[in-house]
Order: structure tokens, then C-alpha cells, then sequence
């Protein structure tokens, strides 16, 4: 039956789908409101300064950029692994990875000093740099992206979409890299400094993609009245705890190999005892992997899967999010040393303390924007072009 | 299923969003690459501009350097100085181990493999042949990965509009910027001494020497001859253009 999937657009139908579009263009509106703002006012505005350099807006764009790589997760199933329950969903996948990194790369862009000179960063490049080498892995995606939906959706061309999909598959681990490597070459910060926020940034990839795919497919199949594929929905649970425990797996050795460095202590100190061990402990350990990964494994009867698995995907959004928190804002909240050896007695700026950052609403406000606009966008693809399946009803559907 | 006369249209829509991408495109594909270590013309890289800190004779309390800067640049306090631009600060250490204490003025150490040239994606932050470390207001994209980057946290970002600058240091919001050695005065060919060491001296304490690391006549090898002289963070292996006595 799969083999014969047809597919169609979006039709709206429920009095949900039109609030979720108007919430969505509101909070576009207070996005684009919030960046122009800070272009004419200055960061100033923001909760960021010259200790503080990457804030709010970096977690957002970074988030969604992570969760866009992730998402392909359907796609590259169905296509390179050859999961047949993940077929009906592989469009969807494909447009959802597209529109995430679309909205996290605005978020990026607007957040820059200068965005005008978009044009600069796009024509003027520096090759040894990493960032003008993820510029490529970016828009490479997109381009990689469009393509393999293009096979998927002409009959014709159906033949390519494995070679697109093996394609879209090896970009994405390295487009993931490569983010995580921005932060990884930072040798001058002791928080950064470690080649493992590479493989990191691949497992928060897997579980904010699959996680957001999650929640994304649920909506859908709400508003069209259909059951989720109790098969699929098994296939999530599992594919979530793995993506979890490997989370988790390289959290635990990144920090314990900080800890094994004694130059690293202070930063380790601070991240897991200090200011941001709250988000670290309760938003990423007990939030973001321990309270999903307890739902999924200990499955409760009172809960039904697709509930459990969309209060998962919702925990392990929350606590990718919150990590990505304590990685880009505690990396930079904790005192760069510079005099081994020495103790600080005195700054004009700051050397010995740990400066506070208060993100602004103009920052939430980029953030939301952001967010808001990769949803919209995902909608629209929806609507203009077949990516949803038509027989998902038919399929084996759960119970519930 | 779409009736035929919308198929048709999506799919001139479609084509039309192709060409539309494509022409869009073109800039990018004809595009022009920058070296991350780029020579200047009229530059020689026979001179390697630097300082040599003296922290002994450097004083705690003291900051006739930082104010000679912000003079010499239009460097005006916005009140903030967590948002203030900081092209050189004081700062006061204790040795852990035998308690002794020193000061010293911390900026751009014009490193010879400079981080913040390496991560620039636009090449905005470049290194001329003499070995000053500046940026280019005209590419600077106010990303912020140099600020990152910089393992001695000498450099700002401007976060509101300025003005009152002076036309041999121009500065811009949104931009980063950071100790630029006094390239204006090194250029001019007049005056070669960086406005903080010339302050350090009007202050009696000439603890900031300044000179041609390259020359091994020059005042500044001299005195490195004479005393050993260290790099901060030297474990980073960045061959700093600033050096420290007695650090």
C-alpha cells in the first residue's frame, strides 16, 4: 500500500489551522518589529554586551538550525535506509528541515551588526574560516534540499531520490559539524575549546529534529483527521530514546573530559555548581533527557503513545534548547583566563567577575520571529505543493 | 488531484522561482575570495611593529594609557562599560604562589596567527604585512566571531551610534573594532609612538615601549635582549606583537 501513496496539499479545514497561521504571522510581525529596532537603535537594546557578545538570538537561530538538520531524520529513513513506514512522511520531512534552517538563518542574519551587508558575507569570503564555509553548508542545503523533494515529487524523476537522499543525508552530519565546530574552535574560551561539541551538536540534532518532526506531524494529522501509523509511532519512541541516550552520552564525556583538565575547572565549576546549573541540570539533564527518556521507556498505560511521544518530543525540545543556553551564553559568561597563575585583583572590564546577562525582549521577540516564520513557511509549502499523504488513514492505524 | 490547468500553474511558478534563485544566485557563484592573512600594499612585512610592556614599572591605579586612547580615538564613555568599546584596559594581578603583585594595560596583541584574522567570514579583520591587526569597517558584518575568538577579549562591539569621531579612526555601530597600534601615527611617518605609550611617558613611567620587533638595533629588541620578555597565553603559540616584562 505504500508503494501507492498519493499525495496532496494542505486543505484547511479546521478553525485551528487558521489561528496557528494568524499566531504565526503575528509573531513574524513581532519578530521583524524587534530586528528593525535593533538595527536602528543598536544592540544596545538587547540584553548583550562586549562580555556577552552572542546571546538569545544565538540559541534560537542555533536551535532551529540543529532541529532543521535533524528533521531530514524521515526523509533519510524512508530513502537511504529504506523504512518503509517513514515513505509517507519523507516529503513533509524534507520541507520541514528547509523551512527550519530558512528561519533560523533570519534569525542569525538580523541578529548580525550590520545585516544590510548580508551581500558582503554572500560575495566576500574567507576560506579559512569556518563560518564562510558553513555559509555554503547552508545555502547547500536549501539547494540539496529543494532538489531531493523535486525527485520525490516528479514521477519521473523518482529514480534520483535515492542518490538525493544519500546526498541530503552526508550534508546534514556535516552542516551539523560544522556548526558544532564554530564552537569548537574557539581556543581562547576553555568552554569551547573541545572537538566533541562537533558529535555533540550531531545528537541535538537528532533529538530536536525528530522532536520537531514529532510535534509538526501531530498538528498535521490532527487537522486532517487522521491516525498516526501506530508502526511510525513506535518507530518514534525508539529512534527518540536512542537519539537521547546519545545526547546524553556525549554530554556526560564532554564534561568529564573538561573535568579531567584542570585548566577547565573553573568553567566546569561554573557551568555545573554556578549561574547556569540550574539550566544545565534541570533544563537539559532532568528536563530535556531524563523526564522523556523515563516517559518513553516506562511507558505508562494511561497515556497513549502519540500523547507520550509528543510530551517527549516537547521536553526534549525545551531541554536542546536549554543546552544550547548553558553552551553559547555560559561559554561566555565565565571569565577568560588569561593569567594562569594569577588571581585578578582588579579590571576596567570585567577579567576576574562573571557578567550577568539579561536577554531583552527584542531579543525574544528576533527569537519567536524566527521560529514563527520557519512554521509559516512549512505551512505554505504544505499548501502549494503534494507532501502530505493521502492514505495515511488507511494505513495501519493505532487504536487510539 | 490538482486539475491539469493548476498543475500547469504550479508548475510555471515553480520555473519561475528556479530562474528567480538562480539569477539570485549568480552574485555568489562569480563571487571573490580574500586571503586570511592579507599583505597591504605600501606595507613592508621587513617591520614587525610591537610593544614591550614593563609591568614593573607599570602602576596600579594608574590609567594614563587607556586615557590617552580613548582621546587619541574619540573614545567617549557611554556611561556602560560593559558596552563601552575597550581597546585597552588596566588590570591588577597577584601571583598565587609568592603574593606579588603587578598591573599592567591589556589590548590587541597583533598576534602573528591571529584568531580573530582566522574566523572572519568576510575577511573584514585582516593582518597587514607589518604585523597590525585591524579591521575593516567597509566589510565588517558585525558577526562577532572575531569577539569570540579573541583569547584576550580585546575586542568590542559597537552597540549604539556614535559620533564626534575623529577622521583617522573611524567607527561604526554594529561593527567590531579594536587597538589599531596607532596605524595612523605609524603610517604618517611622523610621530611613531602609539598614543598610550606616549601617555605612559608623560606620566613618568615609560613603562610601554614601542618599536620595530624586526630591527635588532631597534630600542624595543634591545631591551628584550636584556630582559626575557613573555607573551600572554604563550601556550597558544600565537607569536604576539605585545610582549611583557616581568609578567
Amino acid at each position: 500500500m505504500i508503494d501507492h501513496l498519493r499525495y496532496s496539499t494542505l486543505k484547511p479545514s479546521r478553525l485551528s489551522y487558521f489561528l496557528v497561521l494568524l499566531f504565526c504571522a503575528v509573531f513574524v510581525g513581532i519578530g521583524g518589529y524587534s530586528a528593525l529596532t535593533m538595527e536602528h537603535a543598536g544592540h544596545i537594546i538587547t540584553g548583550m554586551n562586549n562580555h556577552i557578545v552572542w546571546g538569545l538570538p544565538h540559541v534560537f537561530a542555533v536551535s532551529l538550525i540543529v532541529a532543521a538538520s535533524g528533521a531530514l531524520n524521515g526523509a533519510s529513513l524512508a530513502s537511504v535506509f529504506g523504512v518503509s513506514h517513514y515513505k509517507p512522511i519523507a516529503r513533509l520531512s524534507v520541507a520541514l528541515a528547509m523551512s527550519l534552517l530558512v528561519g533560523g538563518l533570519l534569525v542569525l542574519v538580523l541578529d548580525l551588526g550590520r545585516p544590510d551587508r548580508l551581500i558582503v558575507a554572500m560575495t566576500t569570503y574567507n576560506f579559512r574560516s569556518i563560518f564562510s564555509w558553513n555559509i555554503f553548508l547552508y545555502t547547500g542545503f536549501l539547494v540539496i534540499g529543494a532538489w531531493y523533494l523535486w525527485m520525490m515529487l516528479e514521477k519521473r524523476f523518482n529514480r534520483y531520490t535515492l542518490l538525493a537522499g544519500r546526498i541530503a543525508f552526508a550534508w546534514r552530519i556535516v552542516l551539523t559539524t560544522g556548526t558544532g565546530c564554530i564552537f569548537g574552535f574557539l581556543v581562547g574560551r576553555n568552554a569551547l575549546d573541545s572537538a566533541l561539541l562537533a558529535p555533540l551538536f550531531v545528537a541535538l540534532s537528532l533529538v530536536m529534529g525528530t522532536a520537531v518532526s514529532v510535534l509538526v506531524m501531530i498538528m498535521l494529522d490532527r487537522w486532517r483527521s487522521v491516525l498516526i501509523d501506530k508502526q511510525l509511532l513506535d518507530s518514534l519512541q525508539r529512534l527518540l530514546v536512542w537519539f537521547l541516550l546519545a545526547l546524553l552520552y556525549f554530554s556526560v564525556v564532554h564534561h568529564i573530559t573538561n573535568l579531567y583538565v584542570s585548566e577547565h575547572h573553573d568553567v566546569e565549576r561554573y557551568m555545573l555548581l554556578g549561574g547556569l546549573s540550574l539550566t544545565f541540570w534541570l533544563g537539559h539533564i532532568v528536563i530535556g533527557v531524563l523526564l522523556p527518556l523515563s516517559l518513553l521507556v516506562f511507558r505508562s498505560a494511561s497515556v497513549s503513545d502519540c500523547k507520550r511521544l509528543a510530551i517527549s518530543s516537547l521536553l526534549g525540545l525545551l531541554g536542546g534548547s536549554a543546552l544550547l543556553y548553558v553552551v553559547i551564553i555560559g561559554s561566555q559568561s565565565t571569565p577568560q583566563d588569561l593569567f594562569p597563575g594569577k588571581t585578578v585583583l582588579a579590571s576596567t572590564f570585567g577579567d576576574a567577575g562573571f557578567p550577568a546577562y539579561q536577554p531583552s525582549v527584542w531579543e525574544w521577540g528576533l527569537g519567536f520571529g524566527g521560529v514563527a516564520l520557519a512554521m509559516l513557511l512549512c505551512l505554505l509549502l504544505l499548501r502549494i505543493l503534494p507532501l502530505l499523504p493521502e492514505l495515511r488513514a488507511s494505513l495501519t492505524a493505532s487504536p487510539e | 488531484m490538482l486539475p491539469n490547468k493548476a498543475q500547469a500553474a504550479r508548475r510555471l511558478f515553480l520555473q519561475r522561482l528556479g530562474v528567480f534563485s538562480a539569477a539570485t544566485a549568480l552574485p555568489a557563484l562569480l563571487s571573490s575570495t580574500v586571503d586570511a592573512q592579507s599583505s597591504t600594499k605600501g606595507v613592508s612585512s621587513a617591520q614587525r611593529w610591537g610593544l614591550l610592556i614593563d609591568t614593573s614599572k607599570c602602576a596600579s591605579g594608574c590609567d594614563a594609557c587607556v586615557r590617552g586612547c580613548h582621546e587619541e580615538h574619540g573614545i567617549n564613555s557611554t556611561g556602560n562599560e560593559h558596552t563601552d568599546a575597550q581597546w585597552i584596559r588596566k588590570i591588577d594581578l597577584q601571583n598565587n604562589l609568592s603574593g606579588q603583585k603587578s598591573s599592567l594595560p591589556m589590548m590587541c596583541q597583533h598576534c602573528e596567527s591571529a584568531p580573530c584574522v582566522d574566523v572572519c567570514p568576510t575577511g573584514a579583520s585582516f593582518k597587514r604585512a607589518d604585523g597590525i591587526v585591524l579591521v575593516n569597517k567597509h566589510t565588517c558584518i558585525g558577526c562577532r566571531y572575531c569577539v569570540m575568538a579573541c583569547p584576550y577579549k580585546a575586542r568590542s562591539f559597537i552597540h549604539e551610534p556614535i559620533s564626534d569621531q575623529k577622521s583617522w579612526a573611524p567607527r561604526g555601530q554594529g561593527t567590531v573594532e579594536s587597538c589599531t597600534l596607532c596605524v595612523h601615527r605609524i603610517d604618517a611617518e611622523k610621530d611613531q609612538q602609539p598614543a598610550c605609550a606616549v601617555a605612559c611617558t608623560d606620566e613618568a613611567h615609560s613603562a610601554i615601549l614601542f618599536g620595530d620587533l624586526n630591527d635588532p638595533d631597534s630600542d624595543i629588541v634591545k631591551a628584550m635582549a636584556n630582559q626575557p620578555a613573555s607573551q600572554v597565553r604563550s601556550d597558544l603559540q600565537l607569536n604576539t606583537g605585545v610582549r611583557y616584562v616581568k609578567l
